[in-house]
C-alpha cells in the first residue's frame, strides 16, 4: 500500500515538475510550485518525517507562493518563447541526473537499520533524550537544545536574509532620505524667510 | 480586491484560526511536529492573508514597518540572551539546565524560549520580505494575471 502511495506521489511529482518546465504564464507556474511543494511533503509524510514535511507545506506551498507572486507583480506576467533550441543544456541536465541517480546507488536503502545515520549519533539521542529532556519530540530536543549553538547560527541567517532583503527592496532608505530632504528643505526655506 | 465578497468573508473566518493554529504550533512543538519555525511562518500567513484581501495599506497601519523590524531583532535576542542568561547563571552558553533547580524542568523552560525566539524572528523577517515585495509595485488588475 505504502509502495503504491508513494509511486504515485512520485508520479505527479515528475508530472508536475514538467508542466512546470512546459507552462509559459508564469501564474500558472506558481501555483503549480505550490502543488509540487504539498506533493513532496506528503512524501515526507509518508517517510514519517512529520517535521520536515509542515515545513514544506508552510513555507513551499505558503509563503514561496505569496512572494512569488510578488515578484511576477514586479517584473513579468509570461516567460519569453526561445528563439532557438540547443541540445547542450539539456545533454548537461541529463548527464548531471544520470551522475545523481549513479551516486545514491552507493546509499543505504532507504529505513536500512544499518545504515550510519541508524547507528551513529541516532541511538543515542533516543535513549539520552528522555532522561536529559524529557520531551516527547526527539526532533525539538536536538533542534533547540543539543545542537541550540546550530539553531542560533540559523536563526542568525534569517535574520541576516530577511535584513537583507529590506535594505536591498523594500524602498525604506529611498522614504528615509525623502523625510530628511523635506526637513532639509523646510529648513532651508525658514533660513530664507 | 473590494469585489471579492467570497473571498473577504472566507478570510474573515479564516484569519483568527490561522492565527490561533500558530499559537498552537509554537507552544505545543515540545509535544508534537512544528516548532517556532513553522508557528512563525503559519501566524506570518495568518497576516500576509488579511494583507493580500484587505489591501496591504490596511495591514500596514495595524502593524507598521517599525514594529516588525523590531520584531526581527527581538527574536535573534531572545535566543541569544536565553544562552547570556545561561552564562550568568553559572553555565555555558545556552546550557539550559541552570535555568531551574531541576535540570529537566531547566531544559523545558530553555526550549520554549529559544523556540519563541525564532518563531518571533520568522515572522518578522516573512512579514518583512512581504511587505517589501508587495509594498513596491502599483497594484494589479485582476485582469493583468
Amino acid at each position: 500500500m505504502e509502495l503504491i502511495l508513494t509511486s504515485l506521489l512520485f508520479l505527479a511529482l515528475v508530472t508536475t515538475a514538467v508542466a512546470i518546465a512546459m507552462v509559459r504564464r508564469l501564474f500558472a507556474v506558481v501555483m503549480l510550485a505550490g502543488v509540487f511543494s504539498l506533493l513532496s511533503a506528503l512524501l515526507f509524510v509518508l517517510m514519517d518525517a512529520v517535521d520536515v514535511a509542515f515545513t514544506e507545506a508552510a513555507v513551499g506551498a505558503g509563503i514561496s507562493s505569496v512572494l512569488m507572486l510578488g515578484t511576477i507583480a514586479l517584473t513579468a506576467r509570461s516567460e519569453k518563447k526561445p528563439t532557438s533550441y540547443s541540445l547542450v543544456p539539456l545533454s548537461i541536465v541529463v548527464l548531471t541526473g544520470i551522475v545523481l541517480i549513479y551516486g545514491t546507488l552507493d546509499m543505504p536503502n532507504f529505513g536500512d537499520a544499518n545504515s550510519p545515520v541508524q547507528t551513529h549519533v541516532g541511538p543515542d539521542y533516543i535513549s539520552r533524550t528522555p532522561t536529559d529532556i524529557d520531551v516527547p519530540n526527539i526532533v525539538t530536543a536536538v533542534l533547540a537544545s543539543y545542537r541550540g549553538f546550530d539553531t542560533l547560527g540559523e536563526v542568525t541567517v534569517v535574520f541576516t536574509a530577511g535584513l537583507g532583503v529590506v535594505l536591498l527592496i523594500s524602498g525604506l532608505g529611498r522614504r528615509v532620505r525623502r523625510k530628511r530632504g523635506d526637513q532639509a528643505a523646510t529648513t532651508s526655506k525658514e533660513a530664507n524667510s | 480586491m473590494d469585489h471579492h465578497l467570497i473571498l473577504r468573508v472566507v478570510t474573515q473566518i479564516l484569519v483568527a484560526p490561522i492565527l490561533l493554529y500558530g499559537l498552537y504550533v509554537q507552544f505545543h512543538g515540545d509535544f508534537g511536529p512544528g516548532g517556532g519555525f513553522q508557528a512563525g511562518v503559519i501566524f506570518a500567513v495568518g497576516f500576509i492573508l488579511y494583507g493580500i484581501v484587505f489591501g496591504l495599506r490596511r495591514l500596514r497601519s495595524k502593524f507598521p514597518d517599525y514594529v516588525i523590524h523590531r520584531l526581527v531583532a527581538l527574536g535573534v535576542l531572545i535566543y541569544a540572551g536565553t544562552g547570556i542568561v545561561n552564562m550568568a547563571l553559572g553555565g555555558n552558553f545556552l546550557d539550559y539546565n541552570t535555568l531551574s533547580v531541576n535540570p529537566v524542568q531547566g531544559q523545558h523552560w530553555g526550549i520554549i524560549a529559544v523556540e519563541l525566539g525564532v518563531g518571533v524572528t520568522v515572522f518578522g523577517v516573512m512579514m518583512a520580505i512581504y511587505y517589501s515585495f508587495a509594498g513596491r509595485p502599483p497594484s494589479l488588475d485582476d485582469k493583468d494575471w
